[in-house]
């Protein structure tokens, strides 16, 4: 038996970097510095684990769809151990939005095939957190999303999901598409050898014609939704800051009292 | 006038406050039609009539809970069909964004998660939403069909607006996707007592500064003695001293009460992420370089465990 994983992995700007807006009002990427979402990485792990704990021949294709740049995340995942990436790259991608996204994706999942979906719980840009729920309504597979533990066994994917009111077992069978939370588990570092090793592994380029999607269908002008106005906060006015020299704790309840908290 | 879809959040029928936050906002837009699913979906009627739903669609069936999102969809997409909705209104849990996105998809429309304050515009309903760690606020639309829009907890006041709540059946059927992702097992949190962390006005939260999940003790009593939620920052979480589900940030909760206390917390962009849009922050961190000193309406440089039982004894002391 062999089991083919598709990695989602998004490139995005680096979160303690100095994240802004482009003139056009999308996520400016060019400007910032950025790396494979840290949120993703989990994804990554969780499909080596998989892999490392299965009988079956599994193979792992990472996949991002964004600019240029976003070589660099396949990269890292490559090198963190999986076996080769698919780069869905497109200057009339720029401006896409969830729903478009999910069209992409979905498009190219199933053109590398697939029998696993593993995306990350939200995009650290984005912070969605729907894109692995539309892959799967795209798809017409179960959905197994938000596990902090997963595993794979014949041909079912089974998984614990940690909600609001309750923690849940979930079980579906294959394909599926899986989203996995910080929770699930350290991703690892690339060793020198995996740095090395991902040099030589396969990284494919396709463009939206290869996927058989319309310019019309994506980017800004595809998009179901729009941003009219972006603004910084406004800093937030410089506080009160006192030193505790014993009366640390009376001052800030007099404050509080004074807000009208007590 | 236009009617909103209102998803219902609820446990056994009664209704969580984010969805009576909903109702105040779906006014501003049309006449709230609310959909309630489940076991209980009924009794939440006369909750929801009080603040505001012209009408109630209540479907119970034992798929909302055996089975993941995809239930509670198909329902959804029926109640759009039944209503021709200006807009769906969903809360902003992580299911709920899952369940929108998905109806969005379906229905061939654009969708807006986590908007913290929604305004009737000339082109459909306009979304406020905060991103980049809230360093940041956007003004939205959906362009495309109905607009799905997800809102924050404590986006807007509960405000009672009385109106007929007639209950009506939904009636439902489950697509072949419905059954696909079963739910074996669930463990249901225990309730420790306080506020749930995202309706809360005050949150009190511990870091790694607190030093051990015997000292969240100190951080526990602060909180008790203001009547707030318990949060955490990831450092604490992930040194097993606080439960995940208290965690506040990026990849835990994202809360926006009313007072904000931070204790032995650094002030991650991660964690800012989940607390910066809180009305008033207090922070209490022996080192003045910290950055959450940044945000704070007003702070204490120092030692948190002299600082913190100064505070509660003074409360005490003041609320007698
Ligand atoms: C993808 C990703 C997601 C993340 N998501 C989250 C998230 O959801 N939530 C989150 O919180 N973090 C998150 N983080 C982690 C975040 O980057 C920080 O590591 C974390 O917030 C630090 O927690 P802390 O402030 O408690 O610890 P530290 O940064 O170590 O700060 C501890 C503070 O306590 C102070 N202190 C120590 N002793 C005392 C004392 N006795 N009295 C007073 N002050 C004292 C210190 O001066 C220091 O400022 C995420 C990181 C990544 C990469
Ligand atoms: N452009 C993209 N390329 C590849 N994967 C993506 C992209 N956007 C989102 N994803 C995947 O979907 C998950 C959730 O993203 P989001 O819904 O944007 O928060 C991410 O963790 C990724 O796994």
């Amino acid at each position: 038996m062999s089991l083919r994983i598709v990695v989602t992995v998004k490139y995005v700007p680096d979160a303690t970097g100095d994240r802004h807006f482009a003139d056009d009002l999308t996520v400016d990427r060019d400007d910032v510095d950025g790396l494979l979402s840290e949120l993703d990485e989990y994804a990554v792990e969780q499909a080596l684990q998989i892999s490392e704990n299965s009988d079956d021949d599994v193979e792992i294709t990472v996949l991002t769809v964004g600019p240029e740049d976003a070589k660099d995340a396949l990269r890292k995942a490559l090198s963190m151990g999986a076996d080769k990436a698919v780069h869905v790259e497109d200057d009339d991608i720029h401006g896409t939005d969830a729903i478009g996204t999910s069209l992409v994706l979905a498009k190219a999942i199933e053109k590398a095939g697939y029998d696993l979906v593993i995306s990350g719980m939200a995009s650290t840009d984005g912070t969605m957190g729907v894109v692995p729920a539309l892959l799967a309504e795209r798809l017409g597979v179960p959905q197994v999303t938000l596990l902090s533990e997963v595993s794979v066994e014949d041909g079912t994917v089974k998984g614990r999901r940690d909600g609001d009111a309750a923690s849940e077992n979930l079980e579906a069978s294959l394909p599926a598409v899986v989203s996995v939370t910080d929770q699930s588990g350290e991703a690892r570092y690339p060793s020198f050898k995996g740095i090395m090793a991902a040099k030589k592994k396969p990284v494919e380029s396709w463009d939206l014609s290869d996927l058989d999607i319309e310019a019309e269908e994506v980017g800004l002008e595809g998009a179901y939704t729009t941003v009219d106005n972006a603004a910084e906060r406004p800093a937030r006015t410089a506080g009160t800051i006192v030193k505790d020299e014993g009366e640390g704790g009376k001052q800030l309840a007099e404050f509080l009292a004074g807000q009208k908290f007590i | 006038m236009a009617e909103v879809l209102v998803y219902v959040d609820h446990v056994d029928g009664a209704v969580r406050k984010p969805t009576l936050e909903l109702l105040t906002l779906a006014r501003r837009i049309g006449e709230p039609v609310a959909v309630a699913l489940g076991n209980g979906a009924g009794d939440t009627a006369a909750t929801l009539a009080e603040h505001g739903a012209v009408k109630v669609l209540t479907h119970e069936a034992a798929e909302y809970a055996d089975y993941l999102v995809v239930p509670k969809v198909d329902a959804l997409q029926a109640a759009h069909e039944a209503v021709s909705p200006a807009a769906v209104l969903v809360p902003s849990s992580a299911e709920g964004k899952e369940i929108a996105a998905r109806l969005a998809l379906r229905i061939g429309s654009g969708i807006i998660t986590d908007a913290v304050d929604l305004e009737a515009g000339d082109e459909g309903p306009v979304a406020t939403q905060s991103v980049f760690a809230a360093s940041f606020t956007t003004k939205s639309r959906v362009s495309k069909g109905t607009p799905v829009i997800t809102v924050k907890p404590n986006s807007a006041a509960v405000e009672p607006a009385p109106a007929a709540g007639a209950v009506e059946a939904l009636s439902v059927s489950f697509s072949a996707q419905a059954t696909g992702t079963k739910v074996t097992g669930r463990t249901p949190r225990e309730s420790t007592g306080r506020p749930e962390l995202t309706e809360a006005a005050i949150v009190v939260s511990g870091g790694r500064g607190v030093n051990g999940a015997e000292n969240f003790a100190i951080i526990e009593a602060l909180a008790d003695s203001l009547g707030a939620a318990v949060g955490a920052s990831r450092a604490a979480v992930d040194a097993g001293w606080y439960p995940h589900t208290n965690q506040v940030g990026q990849t835990g909760k994202s809360v926006s009460p009313q007072l904000y206390i931070a204790s032995g917390i650094s002030g991650a962009i991660q964690h800012r992420a989940g607390m910066q849009t809180s009305k008033t922050i207090v922070a209490i961190n022996k080192d003045a370089e910290a950055p959450i000193f940044d945000l704070v309406d007003y702070g204490v440089v120092g030692d948190l465990f002299d600082v913190v039982p100064a505070l509660t004894e003074e409360i005490k002391t003041r609320k007698g």
